[in-house]
């Protein structure tokens, strides 16, 4: 099991004990509007072999949390504090030499746009070979043929002939695939896959999920995996971490927070899913309102302004008091409702439902 | 790739002739009499009128004429007392009593060595600045790179040409008096004297290739393949020079072949300022005497030159862009 659960009792476990550790993780960025506070105090854990789903909305911060991770924010414009620690070594405090002999080999990333992502004046087969050429200090050749055990590895077939395509003359689903070839060709200990599958039709999301399921197997990789699709956290997460406004307001294994939510947010993001075998007379539940600006970010709980729940809680604590990421009844989540209260909403109203 | 270059090919072989059909007509059909013009005005006798007449086949109709004209571009064509016209015959230049394609082949090289050189000069110091401006975006270099192009592109070729000799040829006396000499013959004496021309040349282009290769770049290093290859642990140099400068060389590309046809067809005010016997000079010298033959046969060289660039640069943008090559 993953370290999240380990951390029932809400202490921060200790930098270092994970495979990746981010503690109390800070991103800014200076604009010409202000400063946007991107990452507020994220702190989650990711042992080897082990996927982390991270959830939210756009601008939640997940996007920006694992670019930092990997270094790749313009450091002239943004500010980053904590600590992010991969196998003992501090990213953070890394030079940028050590982190190019990091990125691509150690720890890789794919991303959502493939087209966008992968240079239309390159051969897939050579953008594939580049990080292997790079960190191995393989020749050509051997860059190629591992280009193209690569491509037959995620199931491009006729991997021979493939390798020499532009990236235009691949389909959007053996794009990503590439993508994904590029960044597992020096085999890395760390993922992280932000939204691969969101650009894709239904079936070639199954397929791609299925394809990282297998590679993991296979090396042992860890993954984050950066979403909005409960269905595919489903599929593949083994610990789940939810952010809202730049911040975690859950954190547990799958289970619990797919199951047993504690969080008004994730009450609305699961009630949000349409399901399938749902009575065609029970209207989808979209979270009212819009994500809050992060350069104004409301005062108290992030949620407050969307949240339906704010009656329940005493006094006017949501506006004015942030709630800390604590234990609630089995995994943590930060909000001001009482654990009683929690647990009579998810079974009184959000339950019944989501199978109705 | 062969097919694609083919079809241009035969798209700009009939561009040219619409070319010469037009410009054929538009001066002989609409403009006056051209052996009046062609008879030496002073000594103008009727029976000479009549003699350039029949050397020039002007009493033929004007359909004859201009078949006669266009086989003789490609057969050549006899002119009666003048001779024969080689191939390809451009006709009689009776201003300077040679034949058109002696003076055009006469003055394209020097036209050719100040273009070419003009060309990589602005090339270089365009694409370096905003280069420059690119990488250290916002700074002072940025905007100091930014002024110096933006200054260049306000100035006027004949106002920095002769500013240019007075200091480097008469005051510091680093150059010659800037001529054009053979490459072939002297390479060096060739480059020293056109080194003036050319830096002054393309002083008026700095500024066009300054602030699109500045967005460009920027516009390439926020592409989404740009952050990919850093998360491959691309470094920061190859980044830049294999991925975001490619992306930015297509439409540079484009600009420079455009105006490499402008300059090759006579960049007729640099080559008044610094006395370069090129076409631009021939062609305000035809004009000038009211020399048809001549004008014409400069209009269309200089029309196939810039068609001939086009073509270059619609290959080159093809090698450089494998996503136009399939279409």
């Amino acid at each position: 099991m993953s370290t999240l659960t380990k951390s029932e009792s809400g202490t921060a476990p200790k930098a270092g004990s994970a495979f990746l550790s981010v503690h109390d993780l800070q991103v800014r960025f200076r604009t010409e509007d202000g400063i946007v506070k991107a990452v507020n105090n994220l702190t989650f854990d990711l042992e080897k072999g082990k996927t982390l789903g991270i959830v939210g909305e756009s601008g939640s911060g997940k996007s920006v949390s694992n670019l930092a991770v990997m270094g790749l924010h313009n450091p002239r414009n943004t500010t980053i504090e904590g600590s992010i620690t991969l196998d003992g070594q501090d990213l953070l405090r890394a030079s940028q030499k050590d982190l190019e002999k990091l990125r691509g080999n150690k720890m890789a990333m794919i991303f959502q746009d493939a087209l966008a992502a992968l240079s239309p004046y390159y051969t897939i087969g050579r953008q594939i070979a580049e990080p292997f050429m790079k960190h191995t200090g393989a020749s050509k050749k051997e860059g190629r043929d591992r280009a193209i055990e690569m491509l037959r590895r995620v199931g491009i077939p006729q991997p021979q002939t493939r390798v020499d395509d532009f990236p235009h003359q691949f389909s959007g689903g053996m794009r990503q695939r590439a993508m994904i070839a590029m960044a597992l060709v020096c085999d890395p200990e760390l993922l992280i896959a932000d939204e691969p599958t969101t650009a894709l039709d239904v079936t070639v999301q199954a397929q791609i999920v299925d394809l990282l399921k297998d590679l993991q197997q296979e090396s042992g990789t860890s993954i984050i995996f950066i979403t909005h699709d409960l269905g595919v956290i489903r599929e593949i997460a083994d610990d789940v971490l939810v952010m809202y406004a730049g911040r975690a307001v859950e954190r547990g294994t799958m289970r619990e927070v797919l199951k047993s939510s504690q969080h008004p947010y994730g009450w609305g993001l699961l009630s949000s899913i349409p399901r399938i075998n749902a009575s065609v007379d029970i209207p989808l539940m979209p979270i009212p309102g819009t994500p809050p600006s992060l350069l104004n970010p409301p005062a108290g709980c992030a949620f407050n302004p969307r949240c339906a729940y704010r009656e329940l809680v005493p006094g006017d604590k949501c506006e004015t008091e942030r709630p800390p990421l604590a234990p609630a009844n089995g995994h943590l989540s930060a909000c001001h409702l009482t654990d009683e209260q929690k647990q009579s909403i998810l079974t009184e109203q959000i339950l019944p439902r989501l199978s109705s | 790739m062969l097919r694609f270059l083919i079809r241009r090919a035969l798209g700009a072989i009939v561009i040219i002739l619409l070319l010469i059909c037009l410009t054929y007509f538009a001066f002989f059909s609409l403009a006056v009499d051209p052996a009046q013009l062609a008879c030496p005005p002073k000594s103008c006798t009727p029976e000479l009128l009549a003699q350039i007449r029949s050397n020039m086949h002007l009493n033929l109709p004007i359909y004859q004429q201009f078949w006669n004209y266009l086989s003789g571009l490609f057969v050549g064509q006899d002119l009666g007392q003048l001779g024969h016209c080689a191939a390809p015959c451009f006709g009689y230049s009776y201003n300077s009593q040679r034949f058109v394609w002696d003076e055009i082949s006469a003055n394209y090289p020097a036209t050719f060595v100040l273009a070419i050189g003009g060309a990589v000069v602005f090339l270089a110091i365009g694409v370096g600045l905003g280069m420059l401006s690119a990488w250290k975006q916002g700074t002072m270099l940025d905007r100091v790179a930014s002024s110096i192009s933006l200054i260049g592109q306000s100035t006027q070729i004949y106002f920095v040409g002769p500013l240019a000799m007075a200091l480097f040829v008469y005051n510091l006396q680093w150059l010659g008096i800037p001529k054009y000499v053979p490459f072939t013959q002297d390479p060096v004496g060739c480059f020293t004297g056109m080194l003036l021309p050319w830096l002054v040349m393309s002083i008026i282009f700095w500024a066009n290739y300054t602030r699109q290769v500045r967005s460009l770049m920027l516009e390439q290093l926020s592409e989404d393949h740009i952050r990919a290859a850093r998360a491959k642990g691309m470094s920061n140099r190859y980044v830049w020079w294999r991925y975001a400068l490619r992306g930015a060389m297509a439409p540079i590309i484009t600009i420079f072949g455009i105006d490499l046809g402008s300059v090759f067809s006579g960049a007729i005010i640099t080559e008044y300022t610094f006395s370069i016997q090129g076409l631009g000079f021939l062609a305000v010298k035809s004009v000038n005497n009211a020399d048809l033959y001549l004008e014409l046969g400069v209009l269309i060289f200089s029309s196939v030159a810039i068609l001939l660039f086009n073509i270059v640069v619609d290959a080159a943008y093809a090698l450089l862009d494998p996503r136009v090559r399939l279409a």
